[in-house]
């Protein structure tokens, strides 16, 4: 019998941490998927982030290194510019990329660094305990926004992936969202891009990510992946950047 | 690359700068700021020539986690900057201890606490030997006095970060930074050239970071979630600073033996405590003088009685009194400690510290 499906190389056999209709378990396979089809899994070196997905490097079987919250991608230029023969990766989210580490992130774009960065937004932070994160809607609850996001005590959404679209040194930035087959098809495709840019040496690639957290949200992983689908892309347009 | 020693006019900053070039230091981020800017300038235009990274870093943050990424990909990495800088950076120093990477920071230490002035000071002995960030960890601290040992000490520094990969730091002060004084720049030669040449290159430390061809893939970090893994870690780590405590104290001794009166300095605070007691002797003062070349970890077998008999010791700062306390510490009651310090761009003179000893 042949086999048509199974685990990517870049995955390992593990039971993950994350809670029941969590993005991140699609957005590691969707990257680790990449790496095997690109041949990159012994030449890959991922940096993970603080957040959920802080222990990414139990899931992906390839070389990872750790950042402080938010330094992802200072961590990463210099794994870079030491060993350019490597492909170098960051994955974070929307608390790490844009609250704590906008500055780092800003920099390495606006230096165009030659780096992949997938940016997992779920408009909240996980691991803490559902608090107001930089892209949490106007009007939605969270832990530190009892009585929703207000504009004139809290805030815009952050749209970090147009801000560093706007920098000469950013050579390719999509926004996909992880709730159907076909726009998870989508969005590999776009990881993809962002990975082959980096091997044609153009630069600085993100790959936003709209992703679920149910547990935060207070819905079902079904009515979260509407909830992404009806209401998140309307603030957060699917579609290349640029 | 200048292949011979030669002999130069060179900064303390430039100095340290050149030292760790030479040393097979390949990576360098850095911010400005005063009194170490020398220093970045240096690395900007000879780090490329010798085949090495330099960056500016947008900040000192970004800066210390550049060198984490360096350090992780087994490249001897450095930055350095002053007081308030080396604050910034107690984060990122903080995670090198804790992935065990070896890296080199070097603090010209200023004026504080907060902005407070770029004149040379000594305040920064607490932060740089107990810890600085958070977490039970330690740097290896070596601590220059003139220029030539500035450079020098870019080898042993290197060199101890890689054998406990651990960072370790050079506190130094604005006065040293800024100091020019002829320097022999040591270019290694023979089996030393090899082994520096070796570490320039990316050296073979199996657990960096370099893709994981041929082997099962490294992991550099610090987190340890499951219950017990983190006090077993950090027992492990007690265990090296045992071993680098045991193994790597150094201090220079000067005059001991006979000595009734001792004074304890560092750095810059040595060299005029070398003047003092040389001042004493010829007054038939017999004075003598510890100074502790790594802070941590500190040399307390320097104040045993079968080294140094004295019964009455003078410590001298460019603070209000921190390695104060590890001398009391070494001394443990055992004699009489007075201090003497200035910090916010004075320093303790000859005279008044000759003035001080004197009433002991």
């Amino acid at each position: 019998m042949r086999k048509i499906f199974s685990r990517p190389e870049s995955l390992r056999n593990a039971v993950t941490h994350y809670c029941p209709g969590c993005g991140h378990g699609i957005a590691h396979r969707l990257v680790a998927e990449v790496i095997d089809t690109l041949g990159l899994r012994e030449k890959v070196i991922g940096v993970a982030p603080v957040g959920c997905a802080v222990v990414a490097y139990d899931y992906w079987n390839f070389d990872c290194c750790e950042a402080a919250h938010g330094r992802a991608l200072a961590v990463a230029t210099a794994i870079k510019r030491c060993r350019p023969d490597r492909t170098v990766f960051t994955y974070q989210g929307d608390g790490d990329l844009a609250a704590i580490g906008t500055n780092e992130t800003i920099h390495a774009a606006n230096r165009g660094e030659n780096l992949t960065v997938i940016f997992v937004n779920n408009a909240i932070y996980g691991m803490t305990g559902g608090q107001m994160a930089p892209t949490t809607l106007l009007g939605q609850v969270t832990s530190t926004t009892p009585l929703g996001r207000q504009a004139d005590l809290q805030g815009y959404p952050l749209k970090i992936s147009e801000l560093l679209a706007a920098l000469p040194g950013v050579k390719y930035v999509e926004r996909r969202g992880l709730f159907s087959p076909q726009e998870i098809i989508r969005a590999k495709a776009a990881i993809h891009l962002a990975f082959d840019n980096q091997l044609k040496k153009n630069g600085f690639s993100l790959v936003e990510l709209l992703s679920p957290c149910p547990t935060y949200w207070g819905m079902s992983p079904v009515a979260a992946m509407d909830w992404i689908k009806d209401t998140m892309v309307k603030e957060f347009p699917l579609g290349r950047i640029k | 690359m200048k292949k011979k020693d030669v002999k130069v006019l060179l900064s303390g900053n430039e100095a340290v700068a050149e030292g760790s070039i030479q040393a097979g230091c390949r990576f360098y981020a850095g911010y400005p700021i005063t009194p170490q800017n020398e220093l970045t300038a240096y690395m900007a235009r000879r780090m490329p020539e010798a085949g090495g990274v330099f960056i500016q870093a947008e900040s000192e943050v970004a800066a210390i986690n550049m060198v984490m990424g360096a350090a992780a990909a087994g490249v001897r990495a450095m930055t350095s900057s002053s007081s308030p800088g080396i604050s910034l950076k107690q984060e990122g120093i903080s995670y090198l201890a804790g992935a065990e990477l070896p890296a080199v920071i070097v603090n010209m230490m200023r004026g504080g606490p907060g902005l407070g002035n770029i004149w040379p000071s000594q305040s920064d002995y607490f932060q740089a030997t107990k810890g600085g960030g958070h977490g039970d960890y330690h740097c290896l601290v070596l601590a220059p006095s003139r220029v030539q040992e500035a450079f020098d000490s870019m080898f042993s520094a290197f060199d101890l970060a890689d054998n406990y990969r651990m960072p370790a730091m050079i506190l130094g002060d604005g006065m040293l930074g800024q100091v020019m004084e002829p320097l022999r720049v040591r270019v290694p030669s023979g089996a030393a050239a090899k082994k520096y040449a070796k570490a320039a290159l990316l050296a073979s430390k199996p657990w960096a970071l370099t893709g994981c061809a041929g082997r099962k893939p490294n992991v550099v970090k610090s987190f340890y979630l499951k219950d017990g893994d983190l006090e077993e870690f950090n027992l492990r780590l007690q265990k090296k600073y045992s071993l680098v405590r045991a193994k790597e104290t150094r201090y220079e001794g000067m005059m001991l033996k006979d000595a009734d009166l001792v004074l304890v300095a560092y750095g810059t605070m040595a060299r005029i405590c070398a003047a003092v007691v040389r001042q004493l002797r010829s007054e038939g003062k017999k004075a003598g003088l510890i100074r502790p070349v790594t802070l941590w970890p500190f040399p307390a077998e320097a104040f045993l009685p079968s080294v140094s008999p004295a019964r009455a010791y003078l410590v001298a700062e460019m603070s209000y009194g921190q390695m104060l306390e590890d001398v009391k510490l070494a001394l443990n009651g055992r004699a009489r400690v007075n201090f003497i310090g200035r910090a916010g761009g004075g320093f303790p003179r000859e005279e008044a510290i000759a003035a001080e000893a004197r009433k002991l």
